[in-house]
């Protein structure tokens, strides 16, 4: 029993920091410019499939892809944020729903079009780390390393590079950063592009643990959501911390329960935080 | 104004519902309805083009009508007319061309087409009165959908004219589908769809071409007490489908009566990908890990027991391993069992139906095997074989009634007991079990390292057509 929990719990908590990652995305997109980004599932499915596509047709290691994937994930939320979003920044919020939902029917489309919703699966194993009875696989491993190396860079670049001081006063106060001379809108469109490279390169280390279809970036956008309810939305810290603690859950609730009752406890936790501490764990007062 | 309009839709409506009415019974009246009611329906709408409604349902309306000169099939399906001739025969189905079933699916189509290309070019079926019968498919895409799939087979019957009904692939979308096929009181073979809970609501018309589920796995634990005596646990882990369910049930009551324990008897949800939950909980020493659902879970599952590092004498899951694309996950797969409905090495022939007393029917094995490796550029699976297979059984019983006439037809699939490339097809009989397959067996393969380094698949089980022996799994 006690080798069960400490596997679960090892297992969940490495996958926590990749759905930190990915929640990290959305939480900086909404800390920034208040849109709730619902293109971020189709995007995680973009770094998936670029990942999967680069190792299939191009024969590069899913690992060194990381880096591709996140210069595609930085254009593409850039041309979202151009396209679709610029327009609608200051409309009410329904606008800027409806405008990335658009975005997230237009991609899942075109994806259902070229690729069709085949399982894709990175045939590249690693086989596993064994420590006694504690057997953790190297790919759970790594995701969780990159997981926690791009934030430790994005923490870097956001506090101590002057672009990143800038995104941080936008997203404090944008009348006041305009007036001091930040061109606010080269900062929301970075910032979309940070928060899609985020989310995109979350799929790509979801890609090397888990096979995946086109589809597949929906359920961690779900749980993306919950995740920044629960760390508190705009927080980048809270969103990783929000994302061990489904990761843990995800790996204890399976060893009492049926799986089945994961997202019911997960939602039953999100609405619990929102009746009872709405701003999440590390969120704003 | 709106009264008028009002009118209008009303009487498009009527029209509708008699033609509609007229569809179910007889279709030979209902082609003479629908031409006159055509006009009724046509008048408003050339009268008034700019009203929306009319214009809207005038092609709905009109179709019936329109369709006929183009439809034999519809003349065919009363009593056949005396002059000899060719006549065509629908065969519907719906086949997951996407969705999570279209790998499965699509090796299922690629066989009925097979077929269809084979006893057409061969100039059809000879019926008793000298008509030369042909084929022609009527299939939509079920997005492997339940809801689609009751949807479509309605529209198959009613707008297509289909004369016989094949299923779409798995026990699930095949179970919605034989509702419809059995209101409407068409004959349908299921393909790809083993589970035992269709056949047991009582359905007339419904017969099953795939062993059934109950027996999917039961020689797994045979080969587990052959392979390694000591064996005592078992673990189950499987996806909470209806297939799978009913195969990890006989499976559960079929190991304890052999004395086995089964410590682990877990289900997972449909698309799940992280099988670490339920990896975790298997116990140490366990003899036998078996289970899975289909083709995309299963191999997932697979993968990430070896990447685990899951020691166990034998790991026997259902529908991926005998899919050649199962090695694509590459070491995982090596030393796994999984049960075949069919392989390409099965040792079916004239001969072993001879000596079993029964008439053999349709292509030998080779020939299958020659035939769609050379339309398709791959080695079939049991899906394809499947899918082929269906379609001979229908064959067959068109041939022996000498008919296409349901209750005849019916009749020559009850007494059936014939052997084919795939296998021996008999159905039960019985009140409770009437359709379920009697007479196939499956075979189990195992997959081996050859000396290239490449992983093949070979039977191991039963004895008598196994081509290798099987293997205790090594330490991993």
């Amino acid at each position: 029993m006690v080798h069960q929990l400490i596997n679960s719990l090892t297992d969940g908590f490495l996958l926590g920091f990749v759905y930190g990652l990915a929640a990290m995305g959305l939480s900086l997109i909404w800390g920034v410019m208040s849109v709730i980004n619902l293109a971020h599932g189709p995007v995680i499915t973009v770094g998936m499939l670029a990942t999967y596509l680069l190792f299939v047709h191009v024969g590069l290691n899913p690992y060194l892809a990381i880096v591709v994937v996140a210069g595609i994930g930085l254009v593409l939320g850039l041309i979202i944020y151009i396209t679709a979003v610029h327009r609608v920044i200051s409309a009410p919020h329904l606008s800027s729903l409806l405008a990335t939902f658009a975005v997230n029917m237009i991609i899942l489309g075109i994806f259902n079009a070229v690729f069709g919703g085949d399982q894709n699966n990175i045939d590249f194993s690693l086989g596993s780390l064994s420590i006694g009875f504690l057997n953790v696989t190297y790919s759970r491993l790594l995701a969780a390393v990159g997981a926690v190396a791009v934030t430790v860079f994005l923490y870097l670049y956001l506090y101590f590079t002057r672009t990143g001081k800038s995104i941080r006063a936008v997203a404090n106060n944008r009348e006041a950063a305009e007036l001091m001379g930040i061109p606010s809108t080269r900062v929301l469109a970075l910032s979309f592009g940070l928060g899609s490279l985020l989310a995109a390169v979350a799929g790509s280390l979801i890609s090397t643990i888990f096979p995946f279809t086109i589809f597949s970036g929906g359920p961690y956008e779900l749980k993306s959501f919950v995740i920044c309810v629960l760390g508190g939305l705009g927080n980048p810290l809270g969103a990783l911390l929000g994302g061990l603690i489904l990761g843990l859950m995800e790996g204890l609730i399976p060893i009492w329960m049926p799986t089945s009752w994961v997202p019911v406890v997960e939602f039953g936790l999100f609405v619990f935080v929102l009746v009872v501490r709405p701003t999440g764990l590390l969120g704003a007062k | 104004m709106r009264n008028w309009k009002g009118k209008i839709v009303l009487i498009l409506l009527a029209a509708g519902l008699v033609l509609l009415g007229c569809g179910q019974e007889a279709p030979k009246p209902q082609a003479k309805k629908a031409s006159e009611a055509k006009p009724e329906a046509a008048k408003p709408a050339a009268e008034k083009p700019a009203a929306e409604k009319p214009a809207a349902e005038k092609p709905a309306a009109e179709k019936p009508a329109a369709e006929k000169p183009k439809d034999p099939a519809a003349e065919a399906k009363s009593d056949p007319p005396a002059k000899a001739g060719e006549k065509t025969v629908i065969i519907g189905f719906t086949s997951s061309k996407s969705g999570k079933f279209k790998t499965e699916g699509g090796r299922q189509i690629n066989g009925l087409n097979l077929w269809m290309e084979q006893v057409n070019a061969k100039g059809g079926v000879k019926l008793a009165d000298g008509t030369m019968v042909k084929f022609a498919f009527k299939d939509y895409d079920d997005e492997s959908n339940k809801d689609r799939v009751q949807e479509l087979y309605t529209r198959l019957i009613n707008n297509d004219k289909a004369d016989f009904l094949i299923s779409p692939y798995s026990s699930g979308l095949a179970d919605a589908s034989a509702v419809i096929a059995q209101q409407y009181n068409k004959i349908m073979i299921t393909t790809g769809a083993a589970s035992d809970s269709t056949y047991k609501k009582g359905y007339t018309l419904i017969y099953q071409a795939y062993t059934p589920a109950s027996r999917y796995l039961t020689g797994a634990v045979d080969m587990l007490a052959k392979l390694s005596p000591k064996s005592k646990k078992i673990a189950i882990i499987y996806e909470k489908a209806k297939f799978s369910q009913d195969v990890v049930n006989a499976l559960k009551a079929y190991a304890t009566s052999k004395g086995f324990k089964v410590v682990l008897f877990d289900g997972y949800d449909k698309d799940t990908t992280d099988f670490a939950a339920f990896i975790n909980k298997i116990p140490p020493k366990t003899d036998a890990v078996m289970g899975g659902g289909h083709f995309a879970d299963t191999s997932t599952l697979t993968k990430q027991l070896y990447e685990k590092k899951v020691n166990a004498k034998l790991f026997a899951f259902l529908v991926a391993p005998p899919e050649p694309k199962f090695a694509e996950i590459g070491a995982a797969c090596f030393a796994v069992v999984g049960p075949s409905q069919w392989e390409p090495a099965a040792k079916y022939s004239e001969e072993a139906a001879k000596a079993a007393g029964m008439t053999w029917f349709g292509p030998s094995v080779q020939e299958f095997d020659d035939s769609y490796k050379k339309k398709y550029g791959e080695d079939p699976s049991y899906h394809s074989a499947g899918g082929y297979a269906a379609a001979l059984i229908l064959q067959a019983a068109i041939e022996k009634a000498g008919s296409i006439d349901t209750d005849k037809v019916k009749k020559a699939l009850d007494d059936m007991n014939m052997m084919t490339f795939f296998g021996v097809t008999k159905f039960d009989t019985g009140k409770d079990n009437h359709g379920l397959q009697a007479g196939h067996d499956m075979v189990y393969i195992q997959w081996f390292k050859d000396p290239k380094g490449e992983f093949v698949k070979k039977i191991v089980w039963p004895v008598a057509a196994a081509s290798a022996k099987p293997f205790v799994c090594p330490a991993r």
